[in-house]
């Protein structure tokens, strides 16, 4: 069997992690690099930033946290949002990227995946899937955050990035994520029906049995989660949360809580292994 | 102390991938180690580290335009230490089988294939993206940089082609990936190499830095 990655993912805006409900109203929660190192410590397989602004004239900070966690942290870590070209791409893998995730420019230039990987090596080319559903069995792919609407069917452009040399797809259910309110298991199986590459599975996870739902099945290859681990965090480590950007009363109420069981990496793992799901530990 | 008392590690960029962990990790165990693409530091070396992601033709290319392929033997049969890389693995060896790919550097004998797409008609997802587990084959791990490493310990590797050596006696771990057993870490003389990255697989991945450079007396 498989060993199932395990994935953190940090939105970034600006010098901070945010964390929103459908990709959209987000939260300031604190510094990216405290989150990354519990991550680590709690034995994280990869971490995966996403620039959820990207606006250029801040792109400097993302790079700023890029390096600072490269220089401390030693397991893979993937960048996206708002990379758009060679050039993009070659600068965040310089400041210590791994790999890149790419999405919006991929839609509007599919050739861009297939230049990158024969660049870079497949290995090197995420491609982002944001999936809203549009009927029983029919997905449509978005853009910038659940925002753009493409009119292109998900399943079709799944395999397309596929043929065009990516080296791993993610996919996410923008219906579910940040609800809390499981993965689409439907969405998720049939996608890596489809396609040959490993499938990361983004969207949903609002507790640790969400994920042994997901893979008892065998429909992902690995797995994405933010806000089940982020609220974890803040739940231990109350003095880190952010007083940056006026949040506070906001985390302290929790809001968002009531629909997770935040569980930290190392109990998710517990709960994979007690159910014969292979994970590293 | 400084660094001029240090012996030099030179990290090959051969203008593919990132080095920018491998480089991290040389200094976080306190290697005296840079990054060139110049064949005079490579001949000035004490020691070498052929790191690489990408593509094997492409990486062949690019080492011997820089005038590397030939700067590499020549330091490698001299008894410089080299530590290879998942792709810097695979340079190591004879021949690829992917289309068009070709030689090597022909320093291990042996040949790369790519994973195949199906096993007993079940899919195979290639790459094979993931933290595995490596265990002992031919040569035990007592003399070599995976000293503090125990059998199934978890590596990251990320790669869609694997090494087959000619040659049983320099295989020093394996790994299974989905049903396919390969070799994932050798050893021939002054050369060690890995399939996986330990730069990227946490604190033990760092152990083999550690240990690499104890035995060649480089800290």
């Amino acid at each position: 069997m498989k060993t199932i990655r395990i994935i953190p993912r940090l939105d970034i805006k600006g010098p901070n992690l945010v964390k929103g409900i459908h990709l959209e109203g987000l939260r300031v929660l604190g510094k990216p690099s405290d989150f990354a190192k519990y991550y680590y410590e709690q034995g994280a397989d990869e971490l995966m930033f996403m620039d959820v602004v990207a606006s250029l004239y801040e792109r400097n900070s993302l790079h700023d946290i890029i390096s600072e966690t490269a220089k401390k942290i030693f397991i893979p870590i993937t960048v996206g949002g708002g990379l758009r070209s060679i050039s993009d791409i070659k600068e965040v893998l310089r400041v210590g990227a791994d790999k890149v995730c790419l999405n919006t420019a991929a839609i509007k230039n599919p050739q861009l995946i297939r230049d990158a990987s024969r660049m870079f090596g497949s290995s090197t080319i995420v491609v982002a899937i944001e999936a809203i559903k549009e009927s029983e069995g029919k997905y449509l792919a978005y853009t910038d955050n659940g925002r753009e609407y493409t009119g292109i069917d998900v399943f079709e452009w799944a395999q397309k990035v596929d043929e065009l040399g990516a080296g791993e797809i993610v996919i996410t259910s923008v219906d579910r994520e940040g609800t809390g309110q499981g993965f689409d298991i439907d969405l998720i199986t049939k996608i890596r029906s489809l396609v040959s590459i490993p499938v990361i599975a983004h969207g949903g996870a609002g507790k640790s049995q969400d994920i042994v739902n997901l893979l008892k099945q065998e429909s992902a290859d690995a797995i994405m989660v933010s806000s089940l681990f982020h609220y974890h965090f803040i739940k231990e480590n109350e003095s880190k949360a952010s007083t940056l950007e006026g949040n506070v009363e906001f985390l302290k109420q929790k809001r968002n809580f009531h629909t997770f069981e935040p569980s930290s990496i190392n109990d998710s793992k517990k709960l994979l292994i007690e159910n014969n799901i292979k994970v590293r530990f | 102390m400084g660094n001029i008392d240090k012996k030099k590690v030179v990290i090959i960029d051969y203008k593919l991938g990132n080095l920018f962990s491998v480089k991290q990790a040389c200094d976080t165990v306190g290697m005296n180690a840079i990054i060139s693409s110049d064949k005079t530091d490579v001949l000035n070396a004490d020691a070498l580290i052929l790191p690489g992601v990408g593509a094997f033709l492409e990486a062949m290319t690019n080492l011997k335009q820089l005038g590397l392929a030939e700067a590499i033997i020549e330091k490698v049969n001299n008894n410089t230490p080299l530590f290879g890389v998942c792709l810097g693995l695979q340079l190591l060896f004879s021949e690829s089988e992917e289309f068009g790919a070709g030689k090597g550097l022909d320093l291990i004998s042996g040949v790369i294939k790519k994973f195949p797409d199906n096993l007993e008609n079940r899919k195979i997802m290639v790459p094979h993206i993931a933290w595995n587990t490596i265990y002992k084959f031919e040569q035990n791990w007592s003399e070599v940089p995976l000293i503090d490493l125990k059998n199934d310990d978890f590596m990251y590797f990320i790669h869609s082609y694997y090494v087959k050596p000619s040659d049983n006696e320099c295989i020093l771990t394996k790994t299974n990936y989905d049903g396919i057993e390969f070799c994932s870490a050798v050893t021939k003389n002054n050369i060690f190499a890995t399939q996986f990255h330990p730069e990227k697989s946490a604190a033990k991945g760092i152990s083999i830095y550690k240990n690499w450079a104890i035995i060649n007396n480089l800290l």
